[in-house]
């Protein structure tokens, strides 16, 4: 069985969190004793029913306001899938929350509601979208029971959307009539819909191809930790402990350690003692080496026909995730996988005016300001380009001053 | 990748993270089948070299008898180092006082114990076998989660955390809460035991043994219960989905004496994993308030 992960996106009230109440409801994933706490909160829909959006609304201020503020994960299953929904918030002020959700989702569901049809917010979120890179986006238009099931408001909200997205970098859009409060297309196709002849929300989900997007991955693997225990059995071990970020690692295969550049076999590959041919994307194994060589915590193992970017100034997309504006005469710290170094964030090249989708030059740049920047690093680095490999283009802007995480960066390309 | 490979691999990528970026983390043991799960991954994650921290215990006082014996044995097949903190020493060196009445625990103590634990020692970070599935501020928690010097989470100023990549940059003083399961439900850590053979301690299967009912939940007739005259003591088949301490850990009735018995149990149930656990039934925000305050 795998995993498909996914994100909720809307605006407030276009019932983002109705629509997920009502997937776990209807997969059964909602047990007695949080539908009695539901019951207990004793709130209720305009008509009576019962509001399941208290469900993904886990903290007492978002309870309180009736908003979301931050991610809240969900999960359920069904017998061919397992699910990992990210809830985020839509509202523009918690973006840094939205891009955290985002940044792990293999699909991107946007709600629209049908008597609203695309708004700001929907532009903004399928911005975000594709400046994450989320390979697949399923606009849900909600609420269909509130225009008389109209296909023509259907067609016209598809019309709208797909003339939004002409301008964005998005691969594969698909398209569902709903009413999440009524349960219409959520599990079982609706009779209330007939002119809609594609699958219902949640076969769709079970049934939607996402690993594409890990096919043509260059061979990748940040080395997390050095495993020596020098004891009287094993003096001489030394194994590499990691995760596999692109591409697969077999026996036999030549590598090179980026930064240094120093070249080796790979001569064994382990899982838990347990030996392996092959480390398949994703995993996260011990390499050995068939020669001694000089690598720690930071280092990057790379097939040598397969190399990343390596380089010490970059150009990349940036979103700015802290009250503190940009100063770019401050020296920051970029963490990639188990890397850090000092950056200094040369130039901003553009920003991106959100809403209409304009770029310009504008100096300021503060909280959920997104746009393209130039760094320099103090060391080389090895990146790929974002949109080719996420797990080995993406890296965090840290404050010194403070340790928080003050930016996202996408990588596009080397500038040095 | 099946997704329990999938779920593996993410938590030995964490625990590595943490090996990597700290330099005095602890493993928050507590003798559960999610800490013991975290045990294995650790093991995976480290073996043949040692562990990069030892595992710690907060002992209420009131514990099963089985989870002791299991974590001592555990403990010595391991060969790491377990330190435990005593809420009992807690309470003799006035820093807590022991709550009073009928339904008297020590659970809300343990974070007072936990915090004087992680001074004591200067625990940078630590692991946690907490998942998001189990209650809805867990589901809203980061898997590296910064708590200030006081221990405190603020939900409201969480770090964005993007892709794999985990910030665990802290100030002296503050620590990170790092929670590699985060991801999995209860049913994923049971079918991961199955997988993986990992022993676990004889109370989470079936057993014959004396509870009472309190507040509408069967509570194993501990001495540390303050059982009185109205408590009726029956003798039935029970056992305990998650094991916290005596006090605050219910049981259920069960017939499930094989792990496959376990997972048909679960897959049909219809109550949550914490819908036994009388810690969470204070209030609607139980869980976020007692985590502002520091717990785990």
């Amino acid at each position: 069985m795998d995993l498909l992960k996914f994100i909720t996106a809307g605006s407030v009230d276009d019932g983002k969190s109705t629509l997920i109440g009502r997937l776990l409801y209807d997969t059964d994933s909602i047990l007695d004793d949080q539908l009695e706490a539901i019951q207990r909160a004793n709130r209720k829909n305009n008509d009576g029913t019962l509001d399941l959006a208290i469900l993904t609304d886990g903290l007492k201020a978002e309870r309180e306001q009736g908003i979301t503020i931050d991610v809240a994960y969900k999960y359920f299953q069904t017998d061919s899938r397992k699910f990992i929904i990210a809830d985020a918030p839509g509202h523009i002020q918690y973006t840094r929350n939205m891009v955290t959700g985002a940044s792990n989702a293999d699909l991107a569901i946007i709600l629209i509601d049908a008597r609203k049809g695309v708004i700001e917010q929907t532009r903004r979120h399928s911005f975000l979208v594709s400046l994450l890179a989320i390979p697949n986006i399923l606009v849900c238009v909600n609420k269909m029971d509130m225009v008389d099931y109209d296909e023509a408001v259907f067609e016209k909200i598809k019309t709208d959307y797909e003339r939004l997205t002409e301008n964005l970098d998005i691969k594969q859009v698909d398209y569902i009539p709903v009413s999440a409060l009524k349960g219409d297309n959520i599990a079982t196709p609706s009779a209330n819909i007939p002119w809609y002849r594609g699958k219902p929300l949640l076969a769709f989900l079970e049934t939607l191809h996402v690993s594409h997007q890990y096919e043509n991955q260059q061979a990748r693997f940040p080395v997390q930790w050095v495993i020596r225990p020098q004891t009287d059995e094993l003096p001489d071990y030394r194994g590499y402990a990691g995760r596999v970020v692109g591409g697969t690692f077999s026996v036999g295969d030549r590598i090179t350690v980026l930064p240094s550049g120093f070249s080796s076999t790979i001569s064994h590959i382990e899982l838990a003692s347990e030996s392996l041919h092959t480390a398949e994307n994703g995993a996260s194994v011990i390499l050995h080496l068939a020669d001694d060589i000089d690598i720690s915590r930071g280092d990057m193992l790379v097939k040598q026909n397969e190399q990343p970017i390596v380089s010490q100034s970059f150009e990349s997309e940036i979103c700015w995730m802290d009250t503190t504006p940009l100063d770019l005469n401050q020296v920051y710290l970029l963490q990639q996988h188990g890397r850090t170094a000092k950056v200094k964030i040369q130039e901003v090249i553009y920003r991106v005016d959100i809403e209409t989708l304009e770029k310009s030059a504008n100096g300021h740049f503060g909280l959920n300001d997104i746009g393209r920047i130039q760094f320099k690093s103090a060391e080389p680095l090895a990146f790929d380009q974002y949109t080719s490999n996420k797990a080995n283009g993406g890296a965090i802007i840290i404050d010194p001053r403070n340790n928080l995480t003050v930016a996202a960066l996408m990588i596009t390309k080397s500038t040095g | 990748m099946d997704y329990l490979d999938h779920l593996e691999a993410e938590a030995i990528y964490i625990l590595r993270e943490v090996a990597g970026q700290f330099e005095k983390p602890a493993l928050l043991f507590s003798g559960g089948k999610d800490s013991i799960t975290l045990v294995h991954l650790a093991k995976k994650a480290f073996r043949p070299g040692r562990f990069p921290f030892p595992l710690v215990h907060i002992d209420t006082g009131h514990n099963f008898p089985e989870t002791i014996t299991f974590r001592d044995e555990l403990i010595a097949d391991l060969k790491e180092k377990l330190i435990v903190g005593y809420v009992q020493d807690s309470i003799d060196a006035g820093k807590a006082v022991e709550q009073s009445g009928k339904n008297a625990s020590r659970n809300p103590l343990q974070t007072i114990t936990l915090l004087d634990t992680i001074s004591t020692h200067g625990f940078d970070a630590c692991i946690g076998g907490a998942r998001r599935d189990e209650e809805k501020a867990r589901a809203k928690e980061r898997i590296f989660s910064v708590r200030d010097e006081f221990g405190q989470w603020d939900p409201k100023r969480q770090r964005p955390e993007l892709w794999n990549i985990y910030n665990g940059r802290i100030h002296k003083g503050e620590n990170v809460r790092v929670f590699p399961i985060s991801n999995w439900t209860e049913l994923d850590v049971w079918n991961y035991i199955r997988r993986e053979n990992i022993d676990l301690p004889s109370i989470y299967f079936s057993h014959e043994r004396d509870v009472i009912t309190r507040n509408g939940q069967l509570m194993a007739a501990a001495e540390y219960l303050n059982i009185d005259h109205e408590d009726v003591i029956e003798y039935r088949k029970v056992r305990f989905r998650t094991v916290g301490d005596m006090t605050c850990t219910a049981a259920v009735p069960s017939e499930a004496y094989h792990i496959d018995d376990i997972i048909e149990e679960i897959r049909l149930s219809k109550i949550s994993e914490r819908g036994a656990r009388m810690d969470d039934k204070v209030s609607e925000a139980a869980m976020e308030d007692r985590k502002k305050g520091g717990y785990f």
